[in-house]
């Protein structure tokens, strides 16, 4: 097996674990696999992912969107309908709008429905509201497909250099508040999808490519949102895989990976193929009428531009332009075809399409140059970063794909740490309009501050005690005073903003505007975050170029 | 990847700092203390979206109609009227039955109320008054008494407890504490009683507890006061009564004045008591009606299924049948104070803070054994001194909080609490059982007394699917009740013997055995 266990070497690294680069082989070799038999992670890792099971069952009462009629409405249509149905069936409002794995994936889930009760995968679906049990089941399927982020969460404790990862790290990813907030009360499947691309980054990360690229591959068969990932993990493994051993070999290769990928896709969409769905399928799955922006707008670069529009439609009125304002108002919530831009340029999928390349070409470029095993979770989060950032019609529950993955790199060094303090503050506030109950609302901050406050203990403990430990033998003049400061006075100011948005827009906007301008707070909401999603997208494209 | 034999051979390294879980030292201890408590804030949340007692049960409903009625008497009436039987106030419809601190507190929250939902404690109309907003107002004024009272209470008892050298010094206390901060703010059985079932045992409780905090850091006549008003709010603080007293008066025994130091306690509890029971002093007919509230003796030596000794004999004796009350209540006095009496006379003759503790636990579940009237959520009181005892006795507090929850699961499942009764008995079993925790430390049980132990254990989680699942024979409706409250009962018996000896083996421990076999 050819993993690069240290890779090309001539990189820097601002790692703290790694400040000591003079280890002979023996030590590289030993530790890791020494302390793996001393003590294993996985106990640790299992009690983690058993106390989130807890969380869970208790969030089993909370709200539910309509993403969960959705769920609840896919399990009749493939179980009861063959499969060729799936994606042609409208006896519902709620259509198929995932790939047919996913589709396959509810099919799974809906075997041991009739056990449970019987109309949950009766056709029509009853209108009714569900029943303990049924609700039950839907819940704890989520629960039980989270398993799978469990299982890459165990293979990714080790890293790629056969080091030990934090526990802490492992630990962030399994009690991520967006990914709870967003599976277990607003109801998706994340954990699972996650799993699948966690799985993936583990198998790349350990050099075992040909793997990593068929679950990559199974992964795009089951979220599509993925497919910004995808450029990347082509460069990386078209170069890290089939490149560099002769042409032959490489071809050989070449040829494997891709009689590999596309196994994967013809058990995916072969059978839409032979009934001739495809067009059918690609509507559902890429319904570009939607829209650039989702009704509520998601922390990234187009809110900014929908912003300066405004601004500046404000500023040509008042100097005595006849300025048209357009009807499909991003306001209202529902976005047509038209330009909905009074003065800047209308942006199509097509511009979007070509800014995320663009975004993300320095990545590529790195990814071809000089491909790496230990950065490809760096590298894929960023890929995603730059889908959400600039992709079309993004949700806000999309910032989940890169912060989960940068959980497992956020204790690699001091600025990771402070980055991802930031980026996962961000990212779950970013998330708090998808649950507007009461009854939710002290439940996702205090989710949201437990985990801050985790990561403070954590992070803190740990580069304290990893100082400490190298204190000895490294003298590094700037450890003490990064340990007094956690994170500098900007972010700590930006994090404290977020506070003041959410007391504006919880008691103060009521007094001030009473009941007018309903959306001012979510628009508010959604510009502060775009700062702090503009912050993380430029420290990582800024990390990448400089460290990778 | 070619050698994995070989590093099996070298010598295991101490863990690294990679094995550490992130809140154990050198953890700032505020952040920590911070991340314990909001976590325990969390689950509280968590288990307060899940229904209450009497959730939609005309007419009588349950205990969250009986708070909101209180609120309702409290904020409309003169405090005269609070326990007596007027035009307005029905005191066979959920009357208030304990004492004015608790009607304060009612009447606090009551006005919280009727300042954003006035119809929900409005006099007379707001009968059985049910609405989301009206639950989630009526959680809140839990949770926020809880996070006043209680998680201040429990935060100072753990420094307390570290400053005073009662728990181990050094690395064990240092690892120690983030542990028994856990296990004192988790309690399943608190937590799910407070939020789910719907009562404020957490004021009480945390009183108790700031009383218990207050004897640890040697501010002995504040604790008189938080335990007065502990007393206050709900006359079942009494069952600490004797740990208190006793180790209070053994304290000011050893000291230059004891006389002196008695009087000044006794002076800040007649205070405190005076404070409190101001509007009712105006008349002696008032407070004895008041006082007549707190003790329903009419109401019978047990109610429901309880694992106390009353109850679990009456299989054997007919106690209701065969004795009147007046007896009754003399045999549950004696019996009580012949139960707790050991323990006292040793906290009267060597008052220590670690026998303090196992005193409140022995005298406070004498009480739940053998007191008059006892409810199952009594147990609760017990709990309070055993989760303080953790560092000293894990195993002890395991098998207890087991039982205490096992004795409450018929009124969890009339409840409709078991979805949250799962989820925070794997909890408070994840947290018992966490990484790094304090566990293993304790005596070492022999085999026999382990195979037992087992058994009982799976008797007990057999038994929960049994009650779920199968219906009871009709001649015996409640047999199944009857087998949980009889395994609870031995259970406690057996605790009871143990800490028993343990409290009386401090002694023999500290002053090279003088006399030893009292037990």
């Amino acid at each position: 097996m050819g993993y690069d266990v240290r890779g090309p070497s001539g990189t820097t690294r601002c790692d703290h674990r790694n400040a000591t680069p003079l280890k002979s082989d023996h030590q590289i070799y030993s530790s890791p696999m020494a302390a793996a038999a001393t003590t294993s992670p996985a106990p640790a890792v299992v009690w983690v992912f058993a106390a989130a099971t807890c969380i869970k069952l208790l969030l089993v009462p909370t709200y539910r969107s309509t993403d969960f009629d959705v769920h609840r409405y896919w399990l009749s249509p493939t179980h009861a309908l063959p499969a060729r149905r799936g994606y042609t069936d409208a006896s519902s409002q709620w259509t198929l709008d995932y790939p047919p794995f996913f589709a396959y994936f509810s099919r799974l889930l809906a075997l041991p429905a009739p056990l449970v009760d019987a109309s949950l995968v009766s056709l029509p679906v009853p209108d009714a509201p569900p029943s303990f049990a049924y609700l039950l089941y839907l819940r704890l399927t989520v629960a039980f497909s989270d398993l799978l982020l469990l299982v890459s969460v165990l293979l990714l404790a080790t890293d790629a250099h056969r080091k030990r990862r934090p526990f802490l790290a492992l630990a962030l990813v399994l009690w991520s508040p967006a990914l709870l907030a967003v599976d277990h009360i607003h109801f998706q499947y994340n954990g699972f999808l996650m799993g699948l691309m966690l799985l993936s980054l583990h198998f790349l990360e350990q050099g075992r490519d040909l793997a990593g690229g068929v679950v990559f591959a199974a992964l795009l068969c089951s979220k599509h949102l993925f497919l910004v990932a995808a450029p990347l993990c082509f460069v990386y493994l078209f170069r890290h895989y089939c490149c560099g051993r002769g042409l032959v070999r490489g071809l050989g290769r070449l040829v494997l990976m891709g009689a590999g990928v596309a196994a994967v896709f013809a058990a995916a969409f072969a059978p839409f193929l032979y009934y001739g769905q495809m067009q059918q399928l690609f509507n559902r799955l890429f319904p570009f009428g939607r829209g650039l922006c989702h009704a509520y707008w998601a922390p990234n670069f187009w809110v900014f531009y929908i912003t300066l529009d405004k601004i500046l439609a404000f500023l040509l009125r008042r100097l005595g332009f006849n300025i048209q304002i357009p009807e499909a108002s991003f306001t209202g919530g529902l976005v047509g075809d038209s330009s909905p831009f009074a003065v800047l340029p209308k942006v199509t999928p097509i511009t979007t399409f070509l800014l995320v390349i663009l975004a993300m070409s320095p990545c590529l470029m790195k990814a071809f140059s000089n491909p790496q095993p230990r950065h490809i979770i760096r590298w894929v989060s960023y890929a995603t970063t730059c889908g959400f950032m600039f992709g079309w019609h993004v949700h806000e529950k999309a910032s989940l794909h890169f912060t989960i993955p940068l959980a497992l790199i956020a204790m690699d060094s001091w600025e990771d740490a402070k980055h991802y303090f930031v980026l996962s503050i961000v990212s779950c506030y970013s998330l708090f309009p998808l649950l507007f109950e009461n009854q939710e609302y002290p439940i996702k901050v205090l989710l949201l501050l437990t985990y801050a406050t985790l990561m403070w203990v954590g992070f803190s403990s740990h580069f304290a005690a990893n100082s400490a430990q190298e204190g000895k033998n490294v003298n590094e003049p700037g450890s003490i005073s990064k340990k007094n400061s956690f994170v500098g006075w900007i972010s700590c100011s930006y994090l404290l903003g977020i506070l003041a948005i959410e007391l504006w827009s919880q008691v103060f906007h009521h007094y001030v505007f009473g009941n007018r301008f309903p959306f001012l707070p979510l628009m508010m909401a959604s510009i502060y975050s775009g700062v702090g999603m503009m912050y993380s997208w430029m420290w990582q494209l800024a990390w990448i170029a400089r460290h990778t | 990847m070619a050698k994995p034999k070989k590093p099996r051979t070298t010598a295991p390294d101490p863990p690294t700092g990679d094995a550490r879980l992130p809140w154990h030292p050198p953890a700032p201890p505020v952040a920590t203390g911070l991340l314990i408590s909001l976590a325990a804030l969390l689950v509280r949340v968590l288990i307060s979206v899940g229904p209450y007692s009497g959730q939609g049960v005309a007419p009588k409903f349950g205990d969250y109609e009986a708070q909101r009625h209180w609120m309702e008497l409290t904020l409309h009436l003169p405090s005269s009227d609070w326990y007596r039987n007027t035009s307005d106030n029905d005191l066979a419809y959920w009357g208030l039955d304990y004492p004015p601190l608790s009607a304060y507190q009612s009447r606090l929250h009551g006005l919280l109320l009727n300042s954003s939902l006035p119809d929900a404690v409005a006099l007379r109309s707001s009968r059985g008054f049910e609405s989301p907003e009206s639950k989630l107002l009526m959680r809140w004024t839990v949770l926020s008494s809880d996070l006043v009272v209680f998680f201040p209470a429990a935060l100072w008892f753990v420094w307390a407890y570290f400053k005073h050298g009662v728990g181990g010094t050094g690395e064990e206390g240092a690892a120690g504490w983030t542990w028994l901060l856990a296990i004192c703010l988790i309690n399943p059985c608190l937590v799910l009683i407070d939020h789910g079932h719907f009562q404020y045992n957490c004021i009480s409780l945390g009183l108790t507890l700031g009383a218990i905090a207050g004897v640890f850091s040697r501010h002995e006549l504040v604790a008189a006061a938080l335990f007065s008003l502990s007393i206050n709010h709900k006359q079942m603080s009494l069952y600490f009564a004797p740990a208190f007293f006793g180790h209070l008066l053994g304290k000011c025994m050893k000291r230059k004045y004891p006389i002196v130091e008695v009087m000044k306690l006794g002076f800040v509890v007649l205070g405190t008591f005076a404070l409190v029971w101001w509007p009712f002093f105006h008349s002696y007919e008032a407070a004895m009606q008041v006082i007549s509230r707190l003790a329903p003796f009419e109401r019978g030596i047990y109610e429901d299924y309880v694992a106390n000794f009353w109850c679990s004999t009456s299989v054997l004796i007919k106690w209701k049948r065969l004795f009147a009350i007046k007896p009754l209540k003399l045999m549950s006095l004696s019996a009580t104070i012949l139960a707790f009496l050991p323990s006292f006379v040793q906290q009267v003759r060597s008052p220590s803070n670690i026998g303090f503790l196992y005193s409140l636990l022995n005298s406070s579940i004498s009480f739940y054994l053998f007191s008059y009237q006892v409810h199952e959520k009594s147990i609760l009181l017990p709990l309070l001194p055993a989760s303080l005892l953790v560092l000293e006795e894990p195993q002890l507090y395991g098998w207890f909080m087991y039982f205490a929850l096992f004795s409450m699961y018929p009124l969890i499942c009339r409840d409709q609490l078991l979805l949250q009764y799962i989820a925070i008995l794997g909890l408070y079993g994840l947290i018992y059982y966490s990484p790094g925790g304090s566990y293993k430390k304790g005596v070492n049980i022999p085999s026999g007394a382990k195979a037992v132990m087992s058994l009982t254990l799976l008797c007990s989680l057999l038994l929960q699917i049994i009650y779920l699942r199968i219906e009871p024979p009709k001649r015996w409706p409640f047999l199944f009740d009857a087998l949980i409250m009889f395994i609870c009962f031995s259970q406690f018996v057996i605790l009871t013997l143990y800490s028993n000896y343990k409290q009386w083996m401090l002694d023999s421990h500290s002053r090279s055995i003088r006399r030893k076999k009292d037990v």
